[in-house]
C-alpha cells in the first residue's frame, strides 16, 4: 500500500491546529482560522491522493498499532481503510472543509474567533477518529469526543443561558445513549473475545449464532448509541435545541457529520445486527422521520425547521439500515451531507442578513436582495425534497426501492414503512418550500428585512460549491463505491444518462410515487404560503397544528415523567445521604470517639499528687501479681 | 534480742512507706522533695542490709552509687524547685496544674 503515512496525518493534522491554537494564536484570530482550514484542507487534499494512490479497497485494509494489553484483552490503536471510511473521510473533510471557510466570514464579528476554531479543528479530529476507528473502543473513544466538542460547540456563546442549557442538553442525552452503546461494547467484548470489527465479522460470518442468547440484545444496545448521536425517538429532543450553536456549526455537526456518526456506525458494524433488531431499528427510523416531518411543519425558526429536517432525513437513513439496505442509507447520508449542509449555510446568511432574526414570519422578499443565498437555497431544497435530477431524488429513491424491495418478503415490514416514506418525503417537500416560499417570496415582514443584502464572498463561496455537490452528487458513483463494499461486487460504470434514468427502471414505482408527492407537496406549499403573511394552517388542521407546533409535547412529557422521576430518586437518594450515611454512619462514629475522648480527659486532672497516687496504685497491682500468686 | 535481716527490712519498709505518704499527700514541694529522698535511703537501707546478710558487696556498691545520684539529683531538682518558685511565686502542687486541658 503507497503512502501508509498519509491516514495518520488525516487523522492528527486538526488535532495539532486544535492544540496550536489553544497553546500559542489565541491572540492572532487570521493564524488561527488559516490553521484550522488548512489543517482540513490539507486533510482533503490528503485523503484524494490517497484514495487516488490506493483505489478505494486498498489492499491493506487496516493499519494498526497495538495500544493496552491487559490479560486477554487487547486494544489497538488502528484506522480501517475501506470504501466506507474513506468515502466519508472526503464527505467529513470536503463538506467541513467548506464549513470552515464559510465560518471565516460567519463568525468575523465574533470575540471567540479563535477559540471557535479550535473547538471546530478538536471536531474534526474526533469526528475523523470515528471514521478511521477499527475497533469498538477506539470508536467509542472517538464517539465520546465529538460529545465533548459538540458540547463545546453548542454551548459555544456560553453567556447566554438557552446555549448552556441546549449544550448540557445534548451531552446528557447523547450520555444516555451511549451507555447502552458501552454496554453493548462489553457484551461483544465478553461473548466472542475481540474488539476489532473484522475479527469479529469473521467469527460472526463464520457462525452467524455466536452471540448466542444475546444476539438480538447485543445489536440493540449498540444501536442505542446511533439512537442518542443520531437523535432518533425517544432521544431525538436535544437535537432542535442545539440549534442554539452558530450556524456553521449547527451545518457542520448536526446535519453533516456527527449526527451522520449513528447511521455510519450501524453500516459499520451491521454482521452484529440480526434480524430482529433490524426490524427494531427500521421502525424507530420510519416513525422518527414521520414525527420529525410533522413537527417541522408547523415550526416558524428558521434553524429550527432545517433541524427537524434533519431528525427526518436521519430517521430515513436509520429506516435504509433496518432495512438492509447500507448502500441506500450511505449514500442518501453522503448527499445529505452536501444538501443539508447547504441549506443550514445558506440559512445562516439569511440570518447574518438579517443581523440574527430567525424567525421567518419577519424574513420575506429576499429574493432580490439576496441573489446567490436564493439560488444555492433553492438546490439545496429541491435536493431535499427529492426533485430528479437532483441528488436527493437518486439516495431518497434508493431507500424507498430498499423498502418496497423487502416489502416483497416481509409484507409487514416493507410496505407500512414504504408508505411511511413515501408520505415523509411528501411532507419534506412541503416544509422545505413552505419555509422557501415565506423567505425568499411575498412581501418583507419587517423592517430589518428590506434593508438586507448578500453575505461576502468568503460565504457565498462555499455555498456555490456545496450546491454543485447537491445538483450532481446522485450520479458521481458515490452509491457504486458503496455497493462496491456492501454487496461485494462492483457495478460497471455507467455512462451519465444511464446513471440519470436508472432509479426509472430500476424500481419504477418507487420514482413515480417519489416524484407525485414531490409535486403534491410543491404545489400544497406554493398555494398556500406563496403570497402568505401569516401561517394558515393552523386554522385548517385546528389542534393537530397546536401540537406540531408545541414538537408534539415531548419536552413537556418527559418533564413530566422523567425528569419529575430523577428529581424524586435524587431525593431519595438526597435524604439517605443526609440521613443515614452522614447522620447515622459517620454521626456514630464521630459521637463516639467525642465521647470517649470526654471520659478520657477527666483522667488528666492535672493534679501531680493524683498521678503519683495513681502509679503507685500501678506499682501495687503489678506487684500483686507478679509476687501474690 | 537478735536483731534480724526482717527487722532491718520493717525499719527500710517503715521509711519507705512514710515517704510514699508525704509523697501523696503533702502540698509543698520542698517537703515532697524531701519525702523522695527518705524513699530513696528507704532503699538503700534494704540494700545494705541484704548486702551484710548475704556477705557480699554488690548491695553496697550500688549504694554508693545511688547516694551518688542522689546528691546531683538533689541539686537539679533544689535549682528547679527555686526557678518555678520565682516564676509562680509558690511552691504548692495546688498551683502546679497547667498541664490540665
Amino acid at each position: 500500500m503507497k503512502y501508509e503515512l498519509l491516514p495518520w496525518l488525516i487523522l492528527f493534522l486538526p488535532l495539532v491546529a486544535a492544540g496550536g491554537i489553544t497553546l500559542f494564536t489565541l491572540r492572532y484570530r487570521t493564524v488561527s482560522a488559516l490553521l484550522s482550514i488548512g489543517a482540513i484542507v490539507t486533510g482533503f487534499v490528503l485523503s484524494l491522493i490517497f484514495i487516488n494512490a490506493n483505489g478505494w479497497q486498498p489492499a491493506v485494509g487496516e493499519i494498526s498499532k497495538n495500544w493496552l494489553s491487559i490479560g486477554t484483552l487487547h486494544i489497538d490503536f488502528g484506522l480501517k481503510l475501506d470504501a466506507l471510511s474513506m468515502m466519508m473521510l472526503l464527505v467529513v473533510t470536503g463538506v467541513g472543509g467548506a464549513i470552515h471557510i464559510y465560518s471565516f466570514g460567519y463568525m468575523h464579528e465574533d470575540s471567540g474567533f479563535s477559540r471557535f476554531f479550535a473547538f471546530m479543528s478538536l471536531f474534526t479530529f474526533s469526528m475523523l477518529g470515528i471514521v478511521l476507528a477499527n475497533n469498538f473502543i477506539e470508536m467509542f473513544i472517538f464517539w465520546e469526543l465529538v460529545g465533548v466538542s459538540s458540547y463545546l460547540l453548542i454551548g459555544f456563546w456560553f453567556e447566554k443561558p438557552s446555549a448552556g442549557d441546549a449544550a448540557k442538553k445534548a451531552f446528557i442525552v447523547n450520555r444516555l445513549g451511549d451507555f447502552g452503546f458501552l454496554l453493548g461494547i462489553l457484551m461483544i467484548w465478553g461473548i466472542l473475545g475481540s474488539l476489532n470489527f473484522s475479527v469479529l465479522q469473521g467469527q460472526l460470518s463464520q457462525n452467524s449464532l455466536a452471540l448466542g442468547a444475546m444476539s438480538t440484545i447485543a445489536g440493540l444496545l449498540v444501536f442505542c448509541g446511533a439512537v442518542g448521536k443520531s437523535a432518533q425517538f425517544p432521544l431525538h429532543v436535544w437535537l432542535p435545541d442545539a440549534m442554539e450553536g452558530p450556524t456553521p456549526v449547527s451545518a457542520l455537526i448536526h446535519a453533516a457529520t456527527m449526527v451522520a456518526a449513528g447511521v455510519y456506525m450501524l453500516c459499520r458494524i451491521f454482521f452484529v445486527l440480526n434480524p430482529e433488531a433490524l426490524h427494531v431499528i427500521a421502525y424507530i427510523g420510519g416513525f422518527t422521520a414521520l414525527l420529525a416531518a410533522l413537527i417541522a411543519v408547523q415550526q416558524d425558526d428558521i434553524k429550527r425547521i432545517i433541524a427537524y429536517s434533519t431528525l427526518s432525513q436521519l430517521g430515513y437513513m436509520v429506516m435504509a439500515v433496518g432495512l438492509s439496505g447500507q448502500t441506500a442509507a450511505m449514500f442518501h447520508l453522503t448527499t445529505h451531507a452536501f444538501f443539508k449542509a447547504l441549506l443550514f449555510l445558506s440559512a445562516g446568511s439569511v440570518i447574518i442578513a438579517l443581523h440574527h432574526e430567525q424567525n421567518i414570519w419577519k424574513m420575506g422578499s429576499l429574493k432580490q436582495k439576496m441573489p446567490v443565498t436564493f439560488w444555492t437555497f433553492l438546490v439545496g431544497a429541491l435536493a431535499l425534497s427529492g426533485m430528479w435530477p437532483f441528488s436527493g431524488f437518486f439516495s431518497k429513491d434508493s431507500i424507498l426501492a430498499q423498502a418496497l424491495e423487502q416489502g416483497h418478503q416481509l409484507p409487514w415490514l416493507g410496505y407500512p414503512l414504504f408508505i411511511t416514506g413515501v408520505l415523509v418525503a411528501g411532507l419534506t417537500t412541503f416544509y422545505i418550500f413552505r419555509l422557501f416560499f415565506v423567505v425568499f417570496f411575498g412581501k418583507e415582514k419587517s423592517e430589518i428585512a428590506s434593508h438586507a443584502h448578500e453575505s461576502p464572498a468568503v460565504m457565498t463561496l462555499p455555498l456555490v460549491v456545496l450546491a454543485i455537490f447537491s445538483f450532481i452528487g446522485g450520479y458521481l458513483g458515490i452509491a457504486g463505491v458503496y455497493h462496491g463494499l456492501f454487496a461485494g461486487e462492483t457495478e460497471k460504470s455507467a455512462g451519465l444518462a444511464a446513471a440519470l434514468f436508472e432509479p426509472f427502471i430500476n424500481s419504477p414505482l418507487a420514482a413515480a410515487l417519489g416524484l407525485c408527492v414531490v409535486a403534491i407537496g410543491f404545489f400544497a406549499a406554493f398555494s398556500l404560503y406563496a403570497k402568505a403573511d401569516k401561517d394558515p394552517l393552523p386554522v385548517i388542521l385546528g389542534p393537530l397544528a397546536t401540537a406540531m407546533k408545541n414538537k408534539f409535547y415531548f419536552d413537556e412529557l418527559y418533564e413530566a415523567t422523567v425528569i419529575r422521576l430523577h428529581d424524586f430518586i435524587a431525593a431519595v437518594m438526597d435524604w439517605i445521604d443526609r440521613w443515614l450515611v452522614e447522620g447515622l454512619c459517620i454521626g456514630l462514629v464521630r459521637g463516639g470517639t467525642d465521647l470517649t475522648g470526654r471520659a478520657l480527659r477527666l483522667v488528666q486532672t492535672g493534679n501531680l499528687q493524683t498521678y503519683a497516687f495513681l502509679f503507685v496504685l500501678g506499682v501495687a497491682v503489678v506487684m500483686y501479681f507478679v509476687l501474690g500468686k | 534480742m537478735n536483731v534480724g535481716l526482717e527487722h532491718y527490712l520493717t525499719v527500710s519498709f517503715l521509711l519507705f512507706a512514710l515517704g510514699l505518704l508525704g509523697v501523696i499527700m503533702r502540698r509543698n514541694l520542698l517537703v515532697i522533695y524531701m519525702s523522695l529522698e527518705l524513699m530513696l535511703n528507704a532503699a538503700n537501707l534494704a540494700l545494705v542490709s541484704f548486702s551484710r546478710f548475704n556477705n557480699k558487696l554488690d548491695g553496697q556498691v550500688l549504694v554508693f552509687f545511688i547516694i551518688t545520684v542522689a546528691a546531683a539529683e538533689v541539686a537539679v531538682g533544689l535549682a528547679l524547685i527555686v526557678a518555678l518558685y520565682r516564676k509562680r511565686q509558690s511552691a504548692h502542687v495546688e498551683d502546679l496544674t497547667s498541664m490540665k486541658l
